[in-house]
């Protein structure tokens, strides 16, 4: 993977230094609040409800074993012993003190970690398919492009105050495991008709109060020109976006208002400008950076211990759901569970996240990551060590075998933590995900995602939850809104609302009657929820979760 | 006319810990809300404001916040409110762990 330069080593260093002083200059009382934010926020701290929040950034969800146990220490020694992977692909340390803040960030350095632009109007860490370079289904790597949109985004001078923050995200597949559609900027790698590779260029998606899909701006941008393409878009929207209205300031606004035909002359104007001043050393360097993430050197060995694993139900059950395809057809990859049935969506304790460094260390090539979905991957597992691994994982509660099920839920951390949030999220995913576990119906509902946001702004994705639960304080009470039929993959759509919201005793039941519909309704257990959905439409779903309501009212 | 004025707290973040703190009426911050002063006068609650917002090394984002007296004890309307004299719902984290 990639290691910081010197160059990548200073710059942190030195923001690092800048930050303990403006921290210490904080807290002698030198500088204001109103002065001091946009220099925390900056570093990724917020002020939440009852603590600090510092949020990390992982570059393309990709974490080595000594990054990951640099997490562990941080989480035990600065804050209560865990942290919570986000739907960025970050992690977030809800519970540090300011003075300690300095302290971490240097931690992090030393593992080549920083939370620069993981906050404010700035162009964000950049996601990636959490499979890259190890799934059987990917043109290429999305990592390399996605490093080199990272160095050439850190630090930007041009765009570190954009009318608002600015998200890209980059897949090397077909099967959109990065929400590409979802993202300001979306970036798919394909192949021309002659076999050419570049990029399909999506612009203007996002979730939020004002949903919109992304819209395909180049639909084959020839690699070399991938730099300056972005920066044209991005100073498009820089000049373009409007500062007036925050809920209208992002590129999804300027996109809809402008439409994509005229946002994409200008891009193209403003492309040919610009493309002129990239030299082509940044082609160089993403040579450099394609060299860093070569695949390590695949172990040969028989998969036997693999094929007589599956005697054991236990194991036979996880490796259903846990395990997908591998490049290497001897290699698996494995999705490790943060969502055992009542736990923490995206939690980890620092016990589990060495045991998790541990594994990829001995069995995994020394990588992880993180999904956006909020658990975590071992990219590279060879099939003879599975058995093994698996028993590990056993052992530290890890070995939850529910990844795509109904319990694999998304949930930002709501008004448990977050200061904007409206309501709480967690404990509807905990009991939605213990009242399956208690039903035993996981496995016959089968694929299902509930994706689950505390307010309007969607970190929890809902409205591209095939359930989706939106968390809103109606006159002074928590109140779930349900949309359905969202979906976040390559065909992407946004749900649609079902009705009015539920309270928080009434939305556990109200999704139980959603599921039982579906069993009626489908057409076979091979349908899927979001199938059925797509056949039937929404009435026969409304009718079964208002039914109740109404039958009560009468 | 204008509305009635409801009882309210003054409320904020302590600089150092990021804790929740409510103003009490000696003019010190009390990590519990049973410690506030509950206000149910209008200018007055204005005056106390721009106390705690002059307290800028110690505190972070005062604001008004609805209460009521219970047994003569302040005690929070809202359920965020209500979250933030506790913490969170998932973890015995926060003040929940010292009452």
């Amino acid at each position: 993977m990639y290691r910081y330069t010197e160059f990548d080593d200073a710059f942190v260093r030195t923001r690092a230094a800048q930050f303990r002083q403006q921290v210490a200059r904080r807290i002698d009382g030198s500088l204001s609040e109103d002065e001091f934010r946009p220099l925390r926020l900056m570093n990724g701290l917020y002020l939440q409800l009852h603590a600090y929040m510092l949020r990390v950034a992982i570059p393309y969800g990709t974490l080595n074993s000594a990054q990951m146990r640099q997490l562990a220490m941080i989480a035990e020694r600065w804050d209560k012993g865990y942290g919570h992977f986000t739907t960025r692909q970050n992690i977030q340390f809800n519970w540090p003190a300011l003075k300690d803040v300095p302290d971490i960030i240097d931690a992090l350095a030393d593992v080549g970690m920083h939370s620069i632009q993981t906050s404010g109007n700035t162009i964000r860490n950049v996601t990636a398919d959490h499979f890259a370079g190890a799934t059987a289904d990917e043109i290429a790597d999305p990592r390399p492009v996605a490093e080199l949109l990272r160095q050439w985004s850190t630090d930007h001078p041009e765009f570190q105050f954009l009318p608002r923050k600015f998200k890209i995200a980059v897949t090397g597949a077909e099967a959109d495991r990065a929400v590409i559609r979802s993202h300001d900027i979306g970036i798919q790698i394909v192949r021309n008709d002659a076999g050419e590779t570049g990029y399909r260029m999506i612009v203007g998606g996002g979730l939020g109060r004002t949903p919109m899909v992304g819209k395909v701006i180049r639909d084959f941008l020839p690699a070399a020109d991938l730099l300056p393409y972005a920066e044209a878009i991005v100073s498009v929207y820089n000049q373009l976006g409007r500062r007036d209205n925050k809920f209208k300031a992002r590129v999804k606004i300027t996109v809809h208002e402008h439409g994509i035909d005229a946002i994409r002359a200008r891009v193209e104007d403003r492309f040919a400008q610009v493309r002129s001043q990239f030299s082509g050393v940044d082609q160089h360097l993403l040579r450099d950076i394609e060299a860093a993430f070569a695949p390590p050197a695949w172990k040969t060995a028989d998969t036997a211990p693999f094929d007589a694993a599956q005697a054991d139900p236990l194991f036979r059950s996880w490796a259903d759901t846990n395990l997908s395809p591998h490049r290497n057809p001897d290699y698996a990859i494995v999705s490790v569970s943060l969502k055992k049935p009542g736990a923490t969506p995206g939690d980890a304790t620092a016990a589990q996240m060495r045991l998790l460094a541990d594994l990829a260390e001995t069995l995994g090539h020394d990588e992880l990551r993180i999904s956006h979905e909020q658990n975590v991957i071992l990219p590279h597992v060879h099939k003879s060590d599975l058995p093994a691994l698996h028993a590990a994982l056993r052992a530290a509660d890890l070995a939850t075998a529910n990844i795509g099920l109904i319990s694999d839920i998304i949930a930002c951390p709501g008004m448990d933590y977050c200061a904007l949030a409206t309501a709480r999220s967690i404990p509807i995913a905990q009991k939605i995900a213990t009242r399956f576990d208690d039903l035993k119906l996981e496995h016959e509902i089968g694929a299902l995602k509930i994706k689950i946001s505390g307010c309007i702004n969607a970190c929890g994705h809902h409205h591209v939850g095939h359930i989706g639960i939106l968390g809103l304080d109606r006159a002074g009470v928590e109140n779930y809104q349900i949309t359905l039929g969202g979906d976040g993959t390559e065909t992407t759509v946004i749900g649609e609302r079902a009705g009015p919201g539920f309270s928080a005793d009434q939305i556990v039941p109200a999704i139980e009657r959603l599921i039982h519909a579906y069993l009626d309704l489908r057409a076979g257990p091979v349908e899927t929820f979001l199938q059925t959905y797509r056949r039937l439409g929404l009435s026969p779903f409304k009718a079964a979760l208002y039914l109740e309501v109404r039958a009560n009212a009468a | 006319m204008s509305r009635q004025f409801t009882p309210k707290v003054i409320t904020a973040n302590a600089l150092l810990e990021g804790d929740a703190i409510w103003l009490t009426a000696e003019d010190t911050w009390s990590r519990d809300i049973a410690d506030a002063e509950l206000i149910d006068d209008e200018a007055h609650a204005q005056l106390r404001l721009l106390f705690a917002q002059s307290q800028k090394d110690r505190v972070v984002g005062a604001y008004l916040a609805e209460a009521r007296a219970d047994g003569g004890i302040p005690q929070p309307v809202h359920f965020r409110e209500r979250f933030r004299t506790r913490g969170p719902s998932n973890y015995r984290h926060g003040k929940q762990l010292a009452s």
